[in-house]
């Protein structure tokens, strides 16, 4: 589905962000992205729909090898990755609906966007899209109107109704509390498997990453130092990842869940196997 | 056994200039420099009186502004005035934005800025009065030349803020619109537009009251509008008659301000 092939990435400035990255995504996969601050992890995932341009390597989306394209066929390319951000970085003065159809830019002409009229078949997505992710009822209202938790949810439907292939989602909970990060969290993986997408997460959360995705991949100065199950990720792999540090405590909590997080966590892993 | 006495010790705030030579060096340079350029300048008592006099004659005729003699010059000016004023701002304005846009370094490559800069910086050194001159010299009298100015005057101050306006955007709501596959223009009309449009529309009612302001003073010079009549009325000593231009000028102007400030005071 996705594969990366010695990513390099080496900015203006000198930084050296990612020393040839060789990875693989599977379809219907959910792979966390793990690593200190200044790993890399938000410079690769944004290589692979090329908001940076890698300094070498090449990248392919099934058939289709993203670093050689030029910028029109960059943009056909970008429609099928669709991204959630940080901050969710909605636009802020727009309409919820507004918001979820910029989805569709790609999709349609200039005027049509210009003057809001989408097909109708994207406003019935959108309204479906809205509809799963609790939100129907603020459609009309302006995205800088809703709580973090809110505007997180129509970051992902602006980035699913894009009917991508691929999901890249950057630090997804970074601002949001402990429950919403959860719900948030689970939202997007219960959305990927419905529509059968890979998914990267770039998070910070080990827990969460851990709780849930299938895989854990992990980044320490532009390189990958672990790749493997959540349940292999031991003190000494992440002492690999992070550097030496006291890491009891960490493992903490997962027991500490209920059982009946248990058990969902249990099913979203049991969907697909580690690769 | 005696009490001994407090040392008395003077304070005085340091000098603002600690050398005392330089610091007496420039107080007598501009003692000196005062005293050469008012002696040049050629106090004339005699003709401060008749000017008091003249200035006493002018206010009389200002207290009893004659609205009616020449009503159909000062109604003809007014709507050119106002006609220069809609035109021009409205021609400002979309030149404005595209050149805005290029101004801005987050959105324009480098020639481009640079170009855009430089017709900002032309348009906002040389004041609407000598804007005018050239365009009157260029194009004659009339309000053509009075739009050019006005026209030309919006692009330096409505292009400039909104470079600085779009500088200061969030870029990751740029960067999301980008990741959609959305072309150029969609993603500054999505990402970009809706970020600054509040403070472009502020600004564009702000410099059309701004531009009814300097209708007036172009009209000095010969670009038209309800400044040429106030010039042929003040050479022809009809005193009432400029006053009563003045008074409209000043109520049109506090209706548009009063205006303006309402409508940008709900843009939030």
């Amino acid at each position: 589905m996705l594969r990366l092939e010695q990513i390099v990435k080496k900015y203006p400035t000198g930084d050296h962000a990612l020393r040839g990255v060789d990875l693989e995504v599977p379809e219907h996969q959910v792979m966390a992205l793990i690593g200190p601050s200044g790993a890399g992890k938000s410079t690769l995932i944004r290589c692979i729909n090329r908001l940076v341009e890698p300094t070498s390597g090449r990248i392919w989306l099934k058939d289709l090898e993203m670093v050689s394209l030029n910028a029109r066929e960059l943009r056909r390319a970008r429609r099928r990755i669709g991204m959630i951000f940080q901050e969710y970085a909605l636009v802020e003065r727009l309409t919820v609906m507004e918001n979820v159809l910029s989805g569709r830019l790609g999709y349609v002409g200039f005027w049509q966007s210009w003057f809001r009229r989408f097909p109708q078949t994207d406003i019935d997505h959108a309204f479906m899209l809205l509809d799963r992710v609790g939100l129907a009822e603020f459609a009309d209202k302006r995205a800088d109107a809703l709580s973090g938790g809110q505007r997180q949810r129509v970051g992902i439907a602006r980035a699913l109704i894009q009917q991508p292939d691929l999901l890249l989602v950057d630090e997804p909970t970074a601002s949001l509390d402990p429950k919403t990060s959860r719900q948030i969290m689970r939202l997007i993986t219960e959305l990927a498997r419905e529509r059968n997408l890979a998914v990267i997460i770039n998070i910070h959360d080990v827990p969460l990453a851990q709780m849930f995705a299938q895989r854990i991949v992990g980044l320490r100065q532009g390189t990958l130092v672990y790749d493997g199950t959540p349940e292999g990720l031991t003190a000494d792999r992440l002492t690999d990842i992070y550097g030496e540090e006291n890491w009891e405590g960490q493992f903490k909590a997962e027991e500490d869940l209920s059982t009946e997080e248990q058990a969902q966590i249990a099913d979203a892993r049991r969907f697909d196997p580690v690769v | 056994m005696s009490i001994k006495a407090p040392s008395t010790r003077g304070w005085r705030p340091p000098p603002l200039i600690s050398d005392p030579r330089l610091r007496w060096l420039i107080i007598i340079g501009v003692v000196v420099y005062l005293y050469f350029a008012l002696s040049s300048v050629n106090i004339n008592v005699e003709r401060l009186i008749r000017g008091l006099d003249r200035g006493s004659r002018m206010f009389a005729g200002f207290l009893q502004p004659d609205f009616t003699t020449r009503w159909r010059d000062i109604q003809a000016g007014l709507i050119e005035s106002l006609t220069m004023t809609v035109v021009s701002t409205v021609i400002g304005i979309i030149i404005s934005i595209p050149i805005g846009f290029g101004a801005a370094r987050n959105m324009a490559p480098m020639p481009i800025y640079l170009f855009c800069r430089g017709l900002i910086t032309i348009s906002r050194t040389f004041q609407e009065v000598i804007i005018a001159i050239v365009f009157v010299v260029m194009f004659g009298f009339g309000p053509l030349a009075g739009v050019l100015t006005l026209s030309f005057a919006t692009i330096g101050f409505l292009a400039k803020l909104l470079a600085e306006d779009i500088e200061e955007i969030d870029a990751a709501q740029v960067e999301a619109t980008r990741t959609t596959g959305a072309s150029w223009l969609q993603t500054v009309t999505y990402g970009v537009l809706p970020q600054v449009s509040p403070r472009l529309v502020g600004l564009s009612i702000y410099r059309f009251d701004i531009n009814l302001r300097e209708s007036a003073i172009v009209g000095v010079v010969g670009a038209g509008g309800i400044g040429a009549t106030l010039q042929t009325a003040f050479t022809r000593y009809d005193f009432d008659i400029a006053s009563a231009i003045l008074i409209i000028i000043i109520v049109l102007v506090m209706i548009t301000e009063l205006i303006s400030s309402y409508i940008r005071r709900r843009l939030q």
